[in-house]
């Protein structure tokens, strides 16, 4: 990038990120999980919401991102120890039960490093137009105007 | 490298920055040049379309995503033309005479705070929203609040042609609310200031700024910048830093004055904070109309809390709720039915909460929640839980509580979880728009960064214009104590211009 080039707010630089990339069915698995309706997301839904995420972590420290890889991988693998399988592969209670551990966790860095995962999962779902309209929120710069 | 000369460079346009601009503009007349260079964009009207994410993208630093470095609070300030102002909701409140005290500026009165806010006042049209354009979540607000027999008011904001699209923290798309974006920048604009936007202050040296203008990148909002793109050094007799309560210490610091002002960079305060929802049986009126119509204070000097109404954005709420799956979900699909109310803690100014810089000289946000800051966070929500059921909510969602949910039958739970709850920093969502302090103004360099006047103690030429200068917490949303005080710093200014 040319150093003149703001390194955010490029919306070019909205392409799948390596962070995302390699972790997409383990990421999508998380989303399922802390969303229950992303289970019904059809492939262009999805690309919207990688789309966000995406553009959301061009916009942050390269430490974080980072920060963001490390945390997936732990959730790709830690499930192995406690149910013998990978995340991907658990049942949906179990999947539930392991990341609720992650938020409640004693350890404050884990717990903030869950926060941050699912904060970037509800940005993909509901920073979608079409989430929003489908919760019924239906703000309009005209106001009272386009309400009444 | 380009070269620029200019008599006053003015760093940041928010609510200091954007004021001191104006309050020096009459200057140019007598010839003298003055530019503010803005690092964000300046966006045309049309483009404020009011979507959550590609605003809040293009207005807010970080996406409004900014992380303290422990990950425990996400700090929210503008980065555009109008800084914080931009996104702002436009309340207008002056601090109460307990904090003026507290503070203990030499020769800094309320008095005289009110007397500069009043022209800023009448500037921004602030005055009482009409009683038709209050919505059901402010009204369900006031009327909890009554049945408690607590002392509700009304914020006077500053608004003009308001149309109630509940959009003002994603740059108001109707150019209804009045920030230095719409009222101070064009007056200074049409007095002569030039403003530079896309424009950041890397570093300052004696009487210089090193700068850098952006391209405006294919596809982006915003005009581009007047400047060509590219690395400036800029000759100023006077450097005015309104970068705000982040960006300000933290030029300071990478220009390498961090060992002769000791203090640059310490207390940091926030007013931290926690959205609170609640769910009611029907449909209420809440993502229409202006968000934010009233505020309790009743509390602030016993609990240090203030509350204040409130109304989000989908990903803001889905943010501000704990935990996930069904639970957390029934509460999103609930929106059209939902309450908010925002808890601010009124946070003390210490020592460790601090902006510093990393290798790269990006600011890093050190906060630290002390116990009693928790504590007043988990008091203000299980209040807001009260106010909330007094105005008939079936439920309530508490994100400190476990679990989150508390039904209006159980509202015998609230006073356990006001004793008992422990705050778990990391899970709980803690978001903070009123930053301040870092640059405190004071008598001498150990126990401030300025002297009364936002003079950079030892520095003549150099002057901080913002809400970095607040030497702690101002227990009130802040913008009209910044212009205020931006008021007095342009005044030295004005006095000593042809001396220095
Ligand atoms: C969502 C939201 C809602 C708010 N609502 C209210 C309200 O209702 N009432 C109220 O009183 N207050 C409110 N506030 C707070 C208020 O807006 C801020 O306190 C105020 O604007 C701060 O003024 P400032 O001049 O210190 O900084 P800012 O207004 O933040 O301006 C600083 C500017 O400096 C620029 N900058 C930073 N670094 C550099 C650099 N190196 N080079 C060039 N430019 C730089 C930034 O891009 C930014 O534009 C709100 C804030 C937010 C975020
Ligand atoms: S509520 Fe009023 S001031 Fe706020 S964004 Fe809408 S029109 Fe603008």
């Amino acid at each position: 990038m040319p150093a003149t080039e703001h390194p955010t707010r490029n919306p070019s630089a909205a392409q799948l990120s390596p962070a995302l990339f390699s972790f997409r069915p383990l990421v999508r698995a998380i989303a399922c999980t802390i969303v229950p309706e992303a289970a019904a997301l059809d492939e262009k839904a999805w690309a919207n919401f990688e789309t966000l995420i995406d553009a959301a972590l061009g916009d942050r420290p390269p430490a974080l991102q980072r920060r963001l890889q490390l945390f997936l991988r732990a959730i790709d693998w830690l499930p192995v120890v406690r149910f013998g399988h990978r995340f991907a592969s658990l049942q949906p209670a179990q999947r539930a039960r392991f990341l609720a551990g992650l938020e409640n966790h004693t350890v404050q860095l884990i717990r903030s490093g869950f926060w941050g995962l699912r904060t970037l999962v509800l940005l993909g779902f509901y920073g979608r137009p079409e989430a929003a309209a489908a919760i019924g929120y239906k703000a309009d710069p005209r106001g009272w105007e386009a309400f009444r | 490298m380009k070269e620029r000369a200019y008599d006053i460079i003015v760093v940041g346009s928010g609510a200091g920055g954007g004021t001191v601009a104006q309050e020096l503009s009459p200057l140019c007349s007598d010839g003298l040049r003055i530019a503010v260079l803005e690092k964000g964009p300046k966006l045309r009207d049309a483009e404020f379309t009011g979507r959550e994410f590609e605003m809040a993208r293009v207005l807010y630093e970080e996406g409004g995503g900014f992380l303290t470095a422990e990950g425990t609070m996400t700090l929210a300030f503008g980065s555009a033309y109008g800084g914080s102002t931009a996104v702002y909701t436009g309340t207008s409140l002056l601090p109460p005479e307990r904090v003026l005290h507290h503070w203990n500026v030499p020769g800094l009165t309320l008095d005289e705070i009110e007397r500069r806010a009043q022209k800023f006042m009448a500037q921004n049209n602030v005055h009482l929203i009409e009683d038709e354009l209050i919505n059901e979540n402010n009204r369900l607000f006031v009327e909890g609040c009554r049945r408690l027999g607590w002392q509700v008011r009304q914020f006077p904001v500053n608004v003009k042609g308001c149309r109630g699209s509940s959009l003002c923290n994603l740059g108001c798309p109707n150019q209804a609310k009045q920030g230095t974006d719409r009222v101070q920048l064009p007056q200074a604009e049409r007095n002569g200031v030039e403003v530079i936007t896309r424009c950041e202050v890397l570093r300052l040296e004696e009487k210089k700024l090193f700068v850098r203008v952006f391209a405006k990148p294919e596809g982006a909002t915003g005009e581009p910048s007047p400047w060509e793109p590219g690395e400036y050094c800029i000759a100023a007799k006077i450097v005015v830093v309104s970068a705000g309560a982040v960006g300000t210490p933290a030029l300071l610091l990478r220009s390498g004055l961090g060992r002769r002002l000791p203090r640059l960079g310490c207390g940091f305060t926030a007013h931290p904070a926690l959205i609170v929802v609640a769910e009611h049986e029907r449909p209420i009126t809440n993502f229409v109309g202006h968000p934010k119509s009233f505020y309790l204070d009743e509390f602030a000097e016993s609990d240090r809390f203030l509350l204040e109404t409130c109304m989000y954005f989908p990903f803001i709420t889905a943010k501000s709720l704990a935990g996930f799956g069904e639970a957390h979900s029934s509460f999103m699909r609930a929106f059209p039915r939902l309450q908010m109310i925002l808890v601010l803690a009124c946070d003390p100014a210490v020592e460790r909460n601090r902006v510093t810089i990393d290798a790269a000289g990006r600011p890093v946000v050190h906060y630290y929640f002390a116990p009693e800051v928790t504590r007043t966070l988990v008091r203000g929500a299980v209040a807001s839980a009260r106010i909330f059921f007094a105005a008939g909510a079936r439920r309530v969602h508490l994100p400190m509580a476990q679990p989150p949910t508390v039904e209006a039958r159980d509202a015998a739970r609230l006073d356990p979880i006001a004793e008992k709850t422990p705050f778990h920093l990391g899970k709980v969502t803690v978001s903070a728009a009123h930053l301040q302090g870092g640059c405190a103004m004071g008598r001498a360099p150990a126990d401030s960064v300025t002297d009364p006047f936002g003079r950079v103690h030892g520095i003549p030429w150099l002057r901080v214009a913002d809400a970095s200068l607040f030497p702690d917490s101002v227990e009130i949303n802040p913008y009209l104590t910044i212009m205020s005080l931006a008021d007095r710093v342009a005044e030295k200014i004005r006095e000593e211009v042809r001396s220095l």
